[in-house]
């Protein structure tokens, strides 16, 4: 035990956490260079294209230092703002920490909160300013900014670029000299903490775990704590570049088992793994239960492919257990999902893997935050959708989340983020120099505000240079209100948004114009109107189509002719009929579309 | 009873309008006119042996070949086609080919005797400002000058194009046109919504903002004049864009909308037998190269066959039949038609005159839309 060293890497994207991990890998001969792809840990498309992990990985390095031999286990860490539970529970597995900050970058905002839970969770920080040979590169002042935050020497910070290898065996040297060994009792019931799981068509969920206390052996009987359920240990091991399956894996290490679970919902990340015969008396510390933060409607686009969608939603939920789903029915789009993400990017996610890896084109509706309304009978109802919402009359009061935000810029950019979040309800709450140049603004704010366009106004109104980070706090009287959209009339309940009354003008305002460009004309005019209750609060007009007659059809037209009336037959048969109108789908798409 | 095109691919200058194939340099008519001979013989058995009823010299821009050479081109259809003797045989003209020199009126006669009986002139206006906003090669003074001179050598039979809802043309004058046209005895009018087609100068003048843009409510509204100044005429709505007076009907357009069979000859032609439709390489050089090589075929499903029997018939004046319609592609496809319908009538798009759907005033407007969605 005393030769495991585990550790993790805090970075925000971009600084080079991946090509660091991948040097790592190469220097220690834990891949060959046959098998090195570029960012060898993010193995979804999804990732490598975007740059970040998405899922936690994990790996065993082996490295031979001054003689002796030690097993490095590298826990990776997901870098977004939307994970941060399991950010959390990836950084309990580990006792030390590397804190990469890029040196043309400096300390962004994500990095910081990230650090804080490491340094929450007792770990051992190993500051590293990366990309030191690049141009731009602000050596001493990224070192001031690291020593403001930890309270480090100056002497305690490795310099390296991770794309040419430069001060990676000292990074290596750090990892084995200043970690600490892990504790625990190698003789006390089975303790381990489930960091991760993935799926695997064939082999089912694979959890991934770190053992405090006792060990795990194949064909042992475990039991899940939370969940109470028991499996049989089909296969235990370590990570490799693949599963390294072993008889048993100890105290202190990462490893890996195979139970035959086939549903992800099964497997918690932050749970306890014990031994059902002889179970350890207590839980690891932090588990919570991940809640989902941002709702929306999932349909497909041809109601008939509701099935296949169906088929495909179960499917990626057994490798990922935060996708949460439940049947939803919109008069506008037939049958499909209400569906609940851990934040924005998580929808986006979820929306591009239906697309690609289940080839899946789908209509995303509103997203909204969860609210809860009281009932002035003393009911308490969870509002995740506007549908639920109850009656104006009935309610009593409304309660939506808030968040704090935390905002790392330039102070010049100062100004503009005040602008950006009073206006979105923010309030401030801290303002602090990390150093002359560098501001972190921190915000109360209501999580519905930074669901929309928030994200996009932040990098356009600071030119990029602004980080962010967020953490639910808690909820807030709040006068929410229901905004239905209506064409001639009839409501299009798809289109339909919970939002803060004193935006519900400028919204509806903006959902109608925007509704205007994307109906097509038809042979009456259309009326867009945005209303709260009865009350109409936006309206627009599409004026009737006037002619839509061709001037001439003789022998060398009427092939042309038919084939495009065909090809209009055809669109007309993807859209939705809302009452008299027909309605294509970017239409339903026009909310997230508002600020382009 | 069949009909045949012959498309004559050569202009004197492009209007801006245009995108109809035709090249304007002249070097390789006589190649051409060797080819499309060529063609007729290679095609000969295309028709199958029908009495051809109808011949139709368009374009391009026949007018502009020589006496000599149509009368080659008669001359040979004649040979390998069996013309009627009543045969309607008809040549576009342009004012300036016609208004030409002082041999104007001997040509017009020299037509006359190779068998051209009846001239559909592309006049277009008779305003000056929209004849040079269009590019065409005529003046006022010839659009007025050449419909007198084919009147004089006994074109009775005549029919002249007129544009419409184009920003040149303000109501007052698009009513002079109309009325001048009516009070010339002029038998048949082709009046055609001025149309901005893909790629043409047209359009790129539109889109670099050198000029108006056409507005689709002018369109409409000179289109409901139209309708009510030849409705009040006597002339006869017979197909969305062409009027006539009682037996002035163009027999060889009527026969397109009949879905009838026809043979088209030259480059771009189509050509269509009932089953399937054909259509030449539209690229003279090409087109000389190899005369009647067909570059594209369709063989219409029975669907596409009743689409387009939906899309054509609805544009005349006697409508979907709906007895016909139950006859050649069953009883179950009538009555779903006319289900289908059902809303546009109540709207007062579409009315249903015994077993013929038709559209009314307001549905003329609007009949590629009606079309489309009463689509199979």
């Amino acid at each position: 035990m005393k030769n495991i060293r585990n550790f993790c890497i805090i970075a925000h994207i971009d600084h080079g956490k991946s090509t660091l991990a991948d040097r790592l890998l190469e220097m220690t001969n834990t891949i060959s260079q046959r098998d090195m792809q570029a960012q060898v840990l993010d193995d979804m498309d999804l990732e490598r294209e975007k740059g970040i992990t998405i899922k936690s990985h994990a790996i065993q390095i082996n490295h031979t230092h001054k003689g002796e031999k030690f097993v490095l286990n590298l826990i990776d860490t997901p870098g977004h703002v939307d994970f941060s539970y399991e950010v959390s529970r990836a950084l309990a597995a580990c006792e030390g920490a590397l804190l990469l900050v890029d040196a043309t970058q400096g300390i962004q905002a994500q990095t910081i909160s990230n650090l804080y839970l490491a340094i929450g969770n007792d770990l051992e920080i190993i500051p590293v300013i990366n990309k030191i040979d690049m141009d731009g590169a602000m050596v001493d002042e990224v070192k001031d900014q690291i020593i403001e935050l930890i309270g480090c020497k100056p002497e305690d910070i490795l310099l390296a670029s991770a794309r040419t290898g430069v001060g990676v065996p000292e990074i290596l040297e750090a990892i084995v000299e200043r970690i600490p060994a892990p504790e625990g009792n190698p003789d006390a019931p089975l303790q381990a903490l489930i960091f991760d799981s993935v799926f695997n068509s064939f082999r089912g969920i694979i959890v991934y775990y770190r053992i405090l206390n006792g060990s795990i052996k194949k064909g042992d009987i475990v039991q899940f704590v939370s969940t109470g359920q028991s499996y049989g240990a089909d296969e235990v091991g370590i990570l490799k570049l693949t599963l390294d399956p072993k008889p048993e894996v100890r105290t202190g290490d990462v490893g890996y088992i195979i139970t035959g679970i086939k549903n992800a919902k099964e497997v918690k990340v932050g749970d306890t793994i014990t031994l059902a015969s002889n179970p350890h008396p207590e839980m690891v510390q932090g588990f919570e239960e991940v809640k989902p933060m941002v709702f929306a409607g999932i349909f497909p686009v041809n109601t008939d492919d509701f099935e296949e969608l169906r088929d495909c939603m179960d499917k990626l939920q057994l490798n990922d257990a935060s996708l949460t789903y439940e049947l939803e029915t919109s008069q506008a789009l037939g049958f499909g999902f209400r569906c609940g993400f851990l934040g924005m990017l998580h929808m986006e996610i979820i929306q591009e893997r239906l697309e690609r890896e289940f080839n899946q084109t789908v209509i995303t509706t509103v997203p909204n935050v969860s609210f809860v309304a009281y009932t002035s009978k003393g009911e308490e109802i969870i509002v995740n959708n506007p549908a639920e919402m109850p009656d104006p009359t009935r309610i009593d009061r409304i309660e939506e989340p808030y968040i704090r935000a935390q905002i790392i810029t330039k102070p010049e950019y100062i100004g503009n983020i005040m602008t950006l979040c009073l206006g979105k309800r923010g309030i401030l709450i801290n303002q602090s120099y990390l150093t002359t140049t560098r501001v972190e603004l921190v915000f109360e704010m209501p999580l519905t505000e930074i669901v929309f366009d928030f994200y996009d106004k932040l990098k356009s109104q600071t030119r990029g240079y602004a980080s962010f980070d967020y953490h639910p706090i808690d909820r807030r009287d709040s006068d929410i209100a229901k905004m239905d959209i209506l064409l001639n009339g009839d409501k299009v309940d798809a289109l339909s948004a919970l939002i803060h009354r004193s935006r519900a003008n400028d919204f509806g305002r903006k959902l109608c114009e925007k509704l205007k460009e994307l109906l097509p004309r038809q042979q009456f005019q259309i009326a867009i109107q945005a209303a709260i209750g009865a009350k109409v609060i936006a309206r627009e007009t599409i004026s009737a189509l006037r002619k839509d007659v061709t001037a001439k059809c003789y022998g060398g037209d009427i092939s042309r002719k038919r084939k495009l009336l065909e090809k209009q037959k055809e669109g007309k048969k993807r859209m939705r009929q809302i009452g008299n109108v027909e309605v294509p789908q970017e239409a339903f798409l026009a909310v997230l579309k508002l600020d382009d | 009873m069949a009909g045949i095109y012959l498309h004559i691919p050569f202009c004197r200058q492009a209007c801006h309008y245009c995108n109809f194939h035709f090249s304007t340099s002249l070097n390789r008519k006589n190649d051409f006119i060797s080819a499309l001979l060529k063609e007729m013989e290679v095609r000969r058995d295309y028709l199958g042996g029908e009495t051809v009823e109808t011949v139709y010299f368009g374009g391009g821009t026949p007018s502009l070949l020589e006496t000599e050479e149509l009368q080659v081109l008669l001359h040979s259809l004649r040979a390998f086609f069996t013309i009627a003797p009543g045969a309607e045989i008809t040549l576009e003209a342009n004012p300036d080919d016609i208004d030409i020199d002082i041999t104007a009126a001997s040509r017009l006669r020299a037509w006359r005797e190779a068998g051209i009986n009846r001239l559909s002139i592309g006049v277009q206006s008779f305003f000056e400002e929209d004849l040079r906003w269009m590019n065409r090669a005529h003046d006022a003074r010839q659009a007025i000058a050449c419909i007198r001179m084919a009147q004089e050598e006994g074109f009775d039979n005549m029919s002249i194009d007129l544009i419409y809802g184009g920003p040149t043309l303000p109501d007052s004058h698009w009513r002079e046109n109309v009325e001048r046209a009516i009070g010339m005895g002029i038998p048949h009018l082709s009046c055609y919504a001025l149309t901005v087609e893909p790629k043409t100068a047209l359009d790129t003048m539109i889109r670099r903002h050198q000029k108006a843009d056409i507005r689709p409510e002018d369109q409409a509204r000179q289109f409901l004049l139209l309708m009510d100044w030849a409705a009040t005429a006597g002339y006869e709505h017979y197909e969305i864009s062409n009027f006539s007076l009682p037996g002035h009907r163009s027999r060889h357009n009527s026969a397109y909308w009949q879905g009838k069979n026809y043979l088209g000859l030259g480059p771009s032609a189509h050509s269509y037998n009932g089953v399937s439709r054909e259509w030449n390489v539209a690229n003279n050089a090409r087109y000389i190269e190899a005369p009647g090589l067909v570059v594209e075929k369709e063989v219409l499903t029975p669907v596409q066959q009743l689409n387009e029997y939906i899309m054509i018939s609805m544009r005349t004046m006697e409508g979907i039949d709906l007895g016909v319609l139950a006859e050649r592609f069953g009883a179950g496809q009538a009555s779903v038609l006319r289900e289908r319908a059902e809303k546009y009538v109540r709207a007062g798009k579409l009315k249903l005159a015994g077993e013929r759907l038709q559209l009314t005033k307001e549905g003329k407007l609007l009949a590629d839309g009606i079309a489309a969605d009463l689509f199979f």
